[in-house]
């Protein structure tokens, strides 16, 4: 037995306290609480899993028809006096197709009919025959095989997306073209194989000819030029703040306001390059170059704190020993303590790049999302962008474009990823422990 | 000048090495009185010519031995746990050579009741006046030096210290009168020569009270005093 | 109480004729309103080893670094007074700060090499100095170095290893190894040893004690017993006043101030 005389300081209370009842039931409701907390820190993490399954899973689900696509296989013959073996590239190709089509089927002969077997196939199919004869003169006054792109709703037909027991008037393929395409499948006419479409191609108005490669190269030039100007800039800029600036009222209100550029929403650079690099500067409408400039506007704050953050982490000590042997202050920037912060300035860059990779209203207001059929050839040239591409798509009437649109987006989300686990493998591989 | 009592009275951050300075502090106190108490048994034991007591005088020297190896060890234990330094390591350090010093002091009480066995069965020579003088004196002298000592005084001490001159006087006093017995009469000499013995011991106890007055000094001050003061044969 | 003035600290009598090296009179500094030194007096001699202890925020780091103008680099701190070395004033317009550094050099409490190579650790005040013309020169001072620093023996055979990866001793010797590459003509240590084991700080101590033949030494060190084992003589700071400056054999057996006896001792506050 304790005497509670024997510790001065602790005079008056119970020395047994701790294996007292109430001492108990206040242990059992300190675990309860504890339990109780990890169950809704554990509920909170299930709920937000599932909403993103849920996502994940929807897109993914109406993404599913996007990644095959019908085609039809024609015997197209070239009548060697209508096309000039000296110049291929003019001959009246989408005709050839329509013989090819009435070939298949001699017993259509109405007006109407004829009408109902062109549009079986894409409108685009022609340019596929064409391509076929300009890269291989000898077809022509040949007949060969050729697989050409279906019209999208027979597309969708083959796809189960239009439901061909539904009432004529409520499906947009009628009778006669399911007389056709059945006959199609019954000649083995009929193959679906998986979209290069999709990356191949630019935009186009039919979705069974459209792809992102315009977008693809439109954002590659964005991120480049926001890359160019955001990267010098914001280095240039943290390493003024953190290393040199004096701590002032002045430097306050830039830090501040800095933050606060962080939290602009974006349609405001929009805005703002609507104004100035447009209308002021004159630069031309849906290019690369301002897109990356606005955008640029976007990422800075973001790689600016970022830098002066893995700054704040390259120990002061490190700045000490550079300074005690004489080092300048810039040499002991440039020489020890950038190359130190560098991973995290890296990492901040490029989670910077993918926020603005996957931004879409400010390049909305400054005509990014234009309907363009070639990717872009350079920075100055129209281009879309992917989240303009799928803002597009997503506007599009055709039934086509709803999975297209989830494609895009995946391919978008693919880059995300990447972006990111580049910055997560930078973090963890170059971190230099202390 | 800072004032060196109130640097000693002035406590540890770490209180129990201040218990110890003090439990230090107590034990020379402790074997100062031990000292003392042989002196006066000694002499009385000269005096009276009581061999029982003179054994008793003999006997009492190991306690004061002990009392100094306990001193030592306790003195070294805080040299090496607290590594003291300034005033603190002055007053250990010290304390280390007082403790030699009060030894020697109980060593030289411990040979007169030795001598006084001796002289007991021998005929007095002549009435016993100087050496019982020179003692209390040098009794005095321990008493003040180590009132000095508690009260970390240095000035009391050093008063102690010009006291040892009038002990000196006497002993040079005594010699040349026991010269003369000797010259007188060659039959005496032994007798002589033990109280001649007697005396030179009670002087060194005298020269011991001095050297302890020093150290308290530089105990006190960290300035050891210049010794212009001899005389001593 | 006794009164304390800074400028009490008589300079103590000193048995060979000593050069001042540092010399520095009526420094005062600020950080912002707040006054950190008062008038601080003192001589430093050449080729002696001269502690700084007190109580923590006495202002021993803060003087230490006032005389390689480390503070220069905080914006809020002012200095006031003279500080000389070999007679010229180290805070003159005409005094190129980097320069100043390399003549001063100085080692951290905490061991800091930099996240590099051994080798590249010593190597890199010569490169920015320009003090070698090439790879061999420049290979002579750092094996010089590492030798001066009593490094050599241990990493002699991996001086491509990261400094990071030696022991907190041996990272501190690289530091001092670095820090004497560039020839430095006075050595600031502020607390070396404060991070270190036991052994690690003897082999330290004993660096210092051989350093001392070619340059001059100032420790600041909260350690009493290693400035009274190292120090020729030592400082004693309270609250940005310089209480005492005395041979440290004087001062740690009887300190002429009642302030430095009561920390010395343990009694203070």
């Amino acid at each position: 037995m304790i005497d509670a005389e024997d510790f001065p300081g602790t005079r008056g209370v119970d020395p047994n306290w701790a294996t007292s009842d109430a001492a108990q039931a206040r242990l059992r409701r300190r675990r309860a609480a504890d339990r109780r907390l990890w169950a809704l820190g554990i509920g909170a993490v299930a709920i937000a899993m599932g909403l993103l399954l849920i996502l994940l899973g929807s897109i993914v689900t109406a993404s599913w028809t996007a990644w095959t696509q019908t085609s039809i296989r024609l015997d197209v013959t070239i009548p060697a006096d209508k096309v000039n073996p000296e110049d291929p590239f003019r001959a009246r190709y989408g005709s050839f197709v329509d013989q090819s089509l009435a070939d298949l089927f001699p017993l259509i002969d109405t007006p109407a009919g004829e009408r109902e077997l062109r549009s079986m196939v894409s409108n685009g199919s022609q340019f596929f025959v064409r391509d076929a004869v300009v890269a291989d003169p000898a077809l022509i006054g040949r007949t060969f095989s050729i697989w050409v792109p279906a019209a999208d709703p027979i597309d969708q037909l083959h796809k189960g997306v239009i439901d061909r027991d539904l009432p004529a008037n409520r499906r947009n393929v009628n009778d006669a073209q399911i007389d056709i395409y059945d006959q199609l499948v019954d000649e083995g006419r009929l193959q679906s194989t998986f979209n290069w479409t999709l990356f191949t191609a630019a935009d186009s108005r039919f979705p069974e000819l459209a792809g992102l490669q315009g977008a693809l190269w439109g954002s590659f030039y964005l991120l480049l030029v926001c890359f160019l100007i955001s990267f010098p800039t914001g280095i240039a800029a943290a390493i003024y703040l953190e290393e040199f600036a004096p701590k002032n009222r002045f430097t306050d209100i830039i830090e501040v306001n800095i933050n606060n550029l962080a939290a602009v929403p974006s349609i405001v650079f929009g805005l703002l390059g609507l104004a100035v690099f447009l209308q002021v500067f004159g630069l031309p409408r849906s290019a690369p170059l301002v897109g990356g400039m606005v955008l640029s506007l976007m990422t800075l704050p973001t790689i600016i704190i970022a830098t002066r953050a893995a700054l704040k982490q390259v120990p002061p000590s490190i700045r000490e020993a550079a300074l005690g042997i004489g080092a300048s202050r810039l040499q002991t920037v440039t020489h020890h303590v950038l190359p130190l912060a560098m991973p995290g300035i890296l990492t901040g860059t490029i989670i910077g790049l993918a926020q603005a990779l996957g931004e879409a209203a400010p390049l909305l207001l400054i005509g990014m999302n234009a309907f363009i059929t070639a990717a872009p050839d350079s920075m100055l040239s129209p281009s879309t962008a992917l989240p303009t591409q799928i803002f597009i798509w997503f506007d599009s009437p055709e039934r086509g474009f709803v999975a297209r649109t989830s494609a895009a987006i995946l391919v978008l989300l693919g880059f995300l990823v990447v972006m990111n686990a580049t910055a997560v493998f930078l973090r963890q591989r170059f971190q230099i422990k202390w | 000048m800072q004032d060196p009592n109130e640097a000693m009275q002035r406590r540890h951050t770490v209180s129990s090495f201040d218990q110890e300075l003090t439990d230090l502090t107590n034990q020379i106190v402790q074997m100062g009185a031990h000292a003392e108490r042989q002196i006066a048994l000694a002499l009385k034991a000269l005096v009276e010519r009581d061999d029982e007591l003179a054994e008793q005088v003999i006997e009492g020297d190991k306690a004061v031995d002990r009392l100094e190896e306990e001193i030592d060890q306790h003195a070294i234990r805080m040299l090496a746990t607290r590594q003291p330094m300034a005033v603190d390591l002055r007053v250990i350090a010290m304390s280390l050579k007082l403790s030699n010093d009060l030894e020697r002091i109980s060593d030289y009480a411990k040979s007169i009741a030795k001598r006084s066995r001796r002289l007991s069965s021998a005929p007095q020579l002549k009435p016993l006046v100087t050496i019982p003088h020179m003692a209390s004196l040098v009794q005095a002298m321990l008493k003040d030096v180590l009132d000095a000592y508690i009260d970390r005084n240095a000035e009391k001490a050093m008063e102690v210290w010009h006291r040892d001159q009038a002990v000196d006087d006497q002993y040079n006093s005594l010699f040349r009168e026991l010269i003369t017995f000797i010259l007188e009469d060659p039959r005496t000499t032994s007798t002589a020569i033990d109280l001649l013995f007697v005396a030179k011991n009670v002087e060194r106890m005298g020269d011991h009270a001095t050297n302890i007055a020093e150290k308290i000094h530089y105990m006190v001050h960290g300035v050891q005093i210049n010794r212009p003061r001899s005389g001593q044969p | 109480m006794v009164a304390t003035q800074a400028a009490s600290a008589s300079p103590a009598p000193h048995s060979p004729p000593a050069t001042t090296k540092v010399s520095a009179r009526k420094v005062n500094l600020w950080y912002g309103e707040k006054q950190a030194l008062f008038d601080v007096e003192l001589d430093v001699y050449e080729n002696e080893v001269t502690a700084f202890i007190g109580p923590s925020g006495c202002g021993k780091s803060t003087f230490l670094r006032c005389l390689n103008r480390m503070n220069d680099t905080i914006a809020i701190c002012r200095i006031q007074g003279d500080i000389r070395l070999d007679g010229q004033d180290i805070y003159d317009k005409g005094i190129d700060v980097v320069q100043l550094r390399a003549r001063v050099g100085m080692v951290f409490q905490k061991p800091n090499p930099f996240p590099k190579s051994i080798y590249d650790n010593v190597a890199y005040g010569p490169r920015i100095h320009g003090l070698a013309a090439n790879k061999a020169e420049l290979d002579e001072i750092v094996e010089t170095s590492l030798r001066g620093a009593a490094l050599w023996n241990e990493v002699a055979d991996r001086l491509d290893q990261p400094g990071l990866g030696l022991s907190g001793g041996q990272q501190q010797r690289l530091c001092i190894a670095r820090a004497i590459a560039v020839s430095p003509e006075v050595i600031l240590m502020d607390e070396p040893c404060s991070a270190l084991d036991p052994i690690a700080t003897a082999h330290v101590e004993e660096l210092i004690e051989e350093l001392r033949d070619r340059y001059t030494i100032i420790i600041v060190t909260h350690n009493m017993q290693q400035a009274a084992r190292v120090s020729q003589r030592t400082a004693f700071f309270h609250l940005g006043k310089l209480i005492e400056l005395s041979p440290t054999d004087r001062i740690f057996t009887s300190p002429e101030h009642q302030m430095t006896q009561d920390y010395i001792t343990g009694r203070f506050g």
